[in-house]
């Protein structure tokens, strides 16, 4: 008796071929994907973009800013990119442009040399007197800030070997020879400073790096004062991904009601297939959107997020991503002609969209032409709109980018979806 | 050109004739192909207000395409039809038409009561016309202890029923039932044809679906037979047999002998044998006696036999050459 029913069960599966299809060629495309995500391709390490500023304009800084533009991991910019292909150049930045560019998540660092850092460059174990390099990071990536922090240690022996010379000889006619009580009192003074040092840099999170022969200071400008770092992300992250799977789901019934007579039934009475559609794409955006909501609202119940200022441009990225992800759904479904073509489909596109898009991995933690591809994704719109809501405090207007995107897709999307729904307006 | 008087045409030079004047439900030479197959070949037929028409076929035979291309749900590759004037597809004749699909087409996790106001609402009723519509159904599908049960719950006389409420909860002039009383208990079925006589009784053109003989005879003022897509007569249940077989009966007798004497025999009086039992068209029903004479001459033993009228059965067959269930 069990032979039948496993042959039964194959011959079903025969039937529907393109289910057939999708259900061996999904674990080979979701290899694919991981694999060049996460894999490590050749040519793919990820690059950190740095906002430069160089404010003292001595030799010094100026050895230290071409031995950062040969960082091959760094993508060094002095200046803010020009709008158009033929827009003359824009100003270089200066540390409040930076600062503001760090915030508005142009990049995730900015270093700005200080004036008066030629005069000290190398600072072994740290000076008073030598302005350190300040290093501005949004604390949403841990990682950028400790890359560029390292690798500015690294060109500062590679690229500044004559300065180092000539600031160890004023440290060795300093400290070398006979300790008189005044130099023995300046050491002990040093050492203070140092200790005083080392405890602030613990309590108030930033930090002067000691550890190497430039000195640095480190300030998050972003993020610095949110309770929970990264919960917005993940809430918008893992948010977009289930939001695709309800919809999918969701305009799935179109499947159901075509397969039971009801569409025929619906079709025969006042109602048209764009009347049909417009109200089932309503009817997805306002579950996708109350899916959102309810998480968002958990998020912030449990998690802290901050989500009751950030009330209007919840709502605006919340309905554009719903009806975005909703039209998405009415697409697929009106592809599929089973419930398991839609099963497998949806399946594959989302997962697929959700690791390229940043719901599963941060994209900027991906390599460049993974990130590159991750904006033909709705998750990496959304995920980037959110960020600007929640994370970088930005007002609605600066969401313009990510609403237009998110809104023109869903209409594009739906569009194609009722064209293609032609298929059920007549036989 | 026939003109649409649904809609409302003021600068018509004559004025338009009345609804009553127009003949309900008009088809004409319908054809539609599915890729090799012609499912409708040249349809034409008429329903006049109150009349119920009954399209008997066998199964396969373009019942449900025909009532499907009534509804604008098949587009015709050639010839109309034609709703109160106005084309299948339009706004019109979707309020003028009721369509009782042959499949179950209600939403199962809803009510009866919440079924019927959906439909009721797709037909652009609302506020006390579809609560009075809704009322009304109910109680015409004798189902309004019932309307708070959930659709997927109810028996499948109940859910048939309910199915058919819902094809005419904006109370059509023209109704199309197709098969509705596939897979119904014999209660059930009763039920269902008061329901249909009701709605004939108020005034209603009624398209009826089936291949069951006897309800088309019942039902019926006229039907029409339809076969590979074609309807190959039309008329009343009396004009049909009339037609077909004059004054003629027919006999089935069941015999046992020499399965070869048998055969011989049925040749002898042209007649056949359907599942062990020999049918014959007689010209009249005095010449049995000589029929069953030459049986007992042949050493055949009688074990019964009926005499019996033509039926649409009949008919079917001797159009046909087939069953009307094969």
């Amino acid at each position: 008796m069990i032979i039948p029913i496993v042959r039964t069960a194959i011959v079903s599966l025969r039937r529907d071929r393109a289910a057939l299809a999708l259900s061996f060629l999904l674990p080979i495309a979701f290899f694919s994907i991981f694999a060049a995500i996460f894999g490590g391709q050749r040519d793919s390490t990820p690059k950190v973009s740095v906002i430069l500023v160089d404010e003292d304009h001595s030799p010094a800084s100026a050895d230290l800013v071409s031995g950062l533009l040969r960082e091959d991991s760094l993508v060094v910019m002095t200046r803010p990119k020009p709008q158009g292909r033929n827009a003359a150049p824009l100003p270089e930045y200066t540390a409040a442009t930076a600062e503001a560019a760090v915030k508005a998540g142009d990049a995730p660092v900015a270093l700005i040399i200080p004036k008066g850092f030629g005069e000290h460059p190398i600072s072994f174990g740290g000076t008073q007197d030598a302005p350190a390099i300040q290093l501005l990071n949004d604390s949403s990536d841990q990682i950028a800030p400790q890359m560029v922090a390292g690798l500015l240690q690294k060109v500062g022996m590679t690229a500044l070997a004559p300065a180092m010379a000539e600031e160890g000889m004023k440290y060795t006619e300093k400290y070398l020879g006979q300790f008189t009580p005044e130099q023995r009192k300046q050491m002990e003074s040093n050492l203070d400073w140092l200790r005083q040092h080392e405890k602030e840099s613990a309590t108030t999170g930033n930090a002067t790096a000691n550890g190497g022969p430039i000195a640095v200071h480190s300030r998050a400008v972003v993020g610095q004062d949110k309770r929970s770092p990264m919960i917005s992300f993940y809430a918008a992250a893992t948010g977009v991904m289930f939001l695709l799977f309800t919809a999918s789901a969701s305009a799935g019934a179109l499947l159901d009601e075509a397969e039971c007579g009801t569409l025929d039934r619906v079709l025969s009475s006042r109602v048209t297939m764009t009347t049909l559609l417009m109200g089932k794409l309503i009817y997805n955006t306002l579950l996708a959107f109350t899916q959102l909501t309810i998480m968002f609202l958990w998020a912030s119940a449990v998690f802290k997020l901050d989500l009751f200022t950030h009330i209007p441009g919840f709502v605006v990225m919340g309905l554009c991503t719903a009806f975005a992800v909703a039209a998405f759904g009415m697409l697929l479904a009106s592809i599929c002609r089973t419930r398991a073509q839609l099963g497998a489909l949806s399946t594959l596109l989302i997962l697929t969209m959700s690791a390229v898009g940043g719901s599963m991995f941060p994209r900027f933690l991906m390599p460049e032409a993974m990130q590159k591809a991750g904006l033909f994704t709705l998750n990496a719109w959304a995920i980037d709109g959110f960020t600007k809501v929640f994370w970088r405090d930005l007002p609605v207007r600066e969401l313009w980018p990510q609403v237009s995107v998110l809104l023109v897709a869903g209409i594009v999307l739906f569009v194609i979806a009722r064209r293609i729904a032609r298929r059920w307006e007549f036989a | 050109m026939r003109m649409n008087v649904l809609s409302t045409t003021q600068n018509s030079p004559e004025p338009a004739p009345s609804l009553l004047e127009l003949i309900p439900l008009e088809v004409v030479s319908l054809v539609k192909r599915f890729g090799p197959v012609t499912a409708l070949d040249g349809v034409s037929l008429e329903v006049r207000g109150g009349e119920c028409l009954g399209l008997l076929g066998p199964n396969g035979a373009g019942k449900s395409t025909l009532i499907r291309g009534i509804v604008g749900r098949v587009l015709p590759d050639a010839g109309s039809v034609a709703v109160f004037g106005a084309p299948a597809s339009s706004l019109e004749a979707r309020a003028a038409l009721g369509w009782v699909p042959q499949e179950l087409a209600l939403y199962p996790r809803l009510t009866c009561r919440e079924n019927l106001a959906a439909f009721g609402r797709y037909h652009g009723l609302s506020g006390d016309q579809l609560k009075e519509s809704v009322a009304w159904c109910l109680g015409w599908a004798t189902l309004t202890d019932r309307a708070g049960e959930l659709a997927k719950n109810l028996s499948g006389g109940m859910k048939r029923r309910l199915n058919m409420a819902a094809g005419i909860i904006h109370r059509p002039r023209i109704v199309l039932l197709d098969e509705p009383t596939v897979g119904v208990d014999p209660q059930s079925r009763n039920r269902i044809f008061e329901m249909i006589e009701a709605l004939r009784g108020e005034g209603a053109a009624i398209i009826y679906t089936t291949h069951y003989m006897e309800e088309a005879e019942r039902l019926c003022d006229r039907v029409a037979i339809i076969d590979h897509g074609r309807i190959i007569a039309q008329g009343s249940n009396d004009e049909l047999v009339r037609s077909a077989f004059a004054q003629r009966s027919q006999v089935l007798a069941h015999f046992a002998g020499p399965p070869g004497e048998i055969g011989a025999w049925v040749e002898r009086h042209a007649g056949r044998q359907v599942d062990g039992v020999a049918e014959f068209t007689l010209e009249d029903s005095t010449l049995i006696a000589g029929l069953l004479a030459d049986a007992a001459r042949s050493g055949l033993e009688l074990l019964d036999v009926t005499l019996r009228r033509p039926n649409l059965e009949s008919v079917f067959l001797h159009l046909t050459g087939r069953e009307l269930r094969d």
